[in-house]
């Protein structure tokens, strides 16, 4: 086997082996990986490994796919006039650090509880990032290749289609890869609160039916696991033939 | 006259970059213009190309002003230019968006022979060399069938080597293609080599020293005599003696 298989593999090895370890010094720390992957074999069996991932995934679906669509046009527009950039900025700006959590309240008072909730939380997560990195890679289009497009005297339309996406793109598969991370995130937490059904409203679930522990840890690798997919899988997106210039380590 | 400058200056806030520039390009004529960095050369062939307004005076290309850049005139910039998240078949295609899909391929096919590029059409700018970049580059600029070229230090950041190369290579599609060139650099050999007549600047504020014909036929031997005196001629213009 490589090198590059063999040694993520002994890392994980080797986290396997100091859980098991430290739980065997004080067993009342955390289920060990064993009685986990019972935990997980449990849930399959049940019928919940496959409803509970697939009903927090159809949430990120919906509430990041809404983000992409209003924020790359928005990010777009933006970014090509100074204008609304100097007007849009501050208040990006200001709504940034405001963690999508804090819109718990608020999502439920316009949403009620249940899944458009934990929809709108996870566009909220996506929007901001996302509208700020499409205005920023249109600043940082470089101005040779913008001079050339209005030289041949190309159509507004055309050039959108071939000069300003592509010159974006590297950047904004970058920015929609972290937030496709984010909005993750957040569908976990957002669902410990507001429905009954997913990952994270397992995690809370199991505690609160009788202190079902290995479930807790179950749960928590479970989201590692498809946080870890979704990301390999919009990192495959970064090899595209018509993006690789953008990535310096090519 | 093609391209005439009348009376062209310009400045940057305080800083006075050209200061009355008068010059003409004729049809068909290749013209080097030469200079000390910061010279406004670029400026120039900015304002040339409808990049940039004059600060007084005007540029007019057979006989009309320069408002903006045009398609019948194209700017070609160091390799960068090319764009890199198309094919070397997509960037010679990129400016011919008026035409068929049949004649845009017999189009692009043309280019790529001219600048010997067959064999790369499927190929992104980041698999080729510099030179072949630069290629790219003249042959999307050529494929619109542009009137005039402006060319800003076009071989700057390739190897001396590629360089030469990429001068014949230029003054053979100028030959096939007789298009008006203006030129911009700071290598006076680069434009005794290539020149018809080598507009000589001043360091900044720019202004034009002197104008010099090369009559030198091509292919021009850089060991002759006639070749050593207008260098040299060049050299002492711009207040360089030719000795390291």
């Amino acid at each position: 086997m490589s090198r590059s298989r063999l040694l993520p593999l002994t890392g994980i090895a080797a986290a396997l082996a100091a859980w098991q370890i430290a739980i065997m010094l004080r067993p009342s720390l955390i289920p060990g990986p064993i009685a986990v992957a019972r935990g997980i074999g449990e849930l399959a069996v049940r019928g919940l490994l496959v409803k509970y991932v697939v009903a927090s995934l159809f949430r990120v679906t919906w509430g990041y796919l809404a983000a992409l669509v209003i924020a790359i046009p928005l990010g777009l527009l933006l970014g090509m006039g100074r204008i609304g950039e100097m007007a849009a900025n501050p208040i990006l700006q200001i709504l940034r650090p405001i963690s999508p959590l804090a819109w718990i309240p608020i999502a439920i008072l316009w949403f009620g509880v249940g899944d458009v909730s934990a929809i709108f939380l996870i566009f909220l997560a996506a929007l901001l990032p996302m509208t700020v990195a499409t205005m920023n890679a249109v600043h940082n289009i470089d101005p040779v290749h913008l001079a050339a497009a209005r030289n041949f005297g190309i159509p507004l339309r055309a050039r959108m289609r071939d000069v300003l996406i592509p010159a974006i793109l590297p950047q904004l598969i970058v920015a929609m890869r972290i937030a496709l991370g984010v909005a993750w995130l957040v569908v976990v937490a957002a669902e410990m609160i507001a429905v009954n059904s997913g990952l994270g409203f397992l995690i809370v679930d199991a505690r609160n039916a009788g202190n079902r522990y290995d479930l807790v840890v179950a749960g928590m690798v479970l989201i590692g696991l498809v946080g870890i997919v979704l990301d390999l899988l919009m990192r495959r997106l970064e090899r595209l033939d018509s993006v690789r210039w953008g990535y310096a380590s090519e | 006259m093609k391209v005439q400058f009348s009376d062209v200056s310009m400045r940057f806030g305080a800083m006075e970059v050209l200061q009355h520039i008068t010059l003409g390009a004729e049809e068909g004529e290749f013209l080097c213009i030469v200079g000390p960095s910061g010279c406004g050369k670029s400026t120039l062939l900015n304002i040339a190309g409808g990049f940039l307004a004059p600060g007084s005076g005007s540029v007019t290309i057979d006989g009309e002003p320069v408002t903006a850049p045009d398609r019948r005139r194209i700017f070609v910039f160091q390799e960068r230019g090319v764009f890199p998240w198309l094919t070397v078949e997509g960037n010679i295609g990129f400016g011919l968006f008026d035409m068929d899909e049949a004649g845009r391929e017999a189009r692009v096919a043309q280019y790529i022979d001219l600048v010997g590029l067959k064999g790369f059409e499927k190929s992104y700018p980041r698999e080729l060399s510099g030179g072949m970049k630069q290629r790219v580059e003249v042959a999307r600029a050529l494929a619109v069938n542009p009137d005039v070229l402006f060319l800003d230090e076009p071989f700057g950041a390739l190897d001396s080597i590629t360089r030469l190369q990429m001068r014949s290579e230029l003054l053979r599609i100028w030959r096939a293609e007789r298009k008006t060139v203006l030129f911009v650099t700071h290598d006076i050999e680069e434009s005794v080599q290539l020149a018809d007549r080598v507009v000589v600047m001043s360091a900044r504020p720019g202004r034009i020293r002197r104008v010099v014909d090369i009559d030198i036929p091509h292919p021009r031997d850089l060991s002759s005599r006639r070749y050593i005196e207008l260098r040299d001629l060049i050299f002492g213009e711009i207040g360089l003696a030719h000795q390291v």
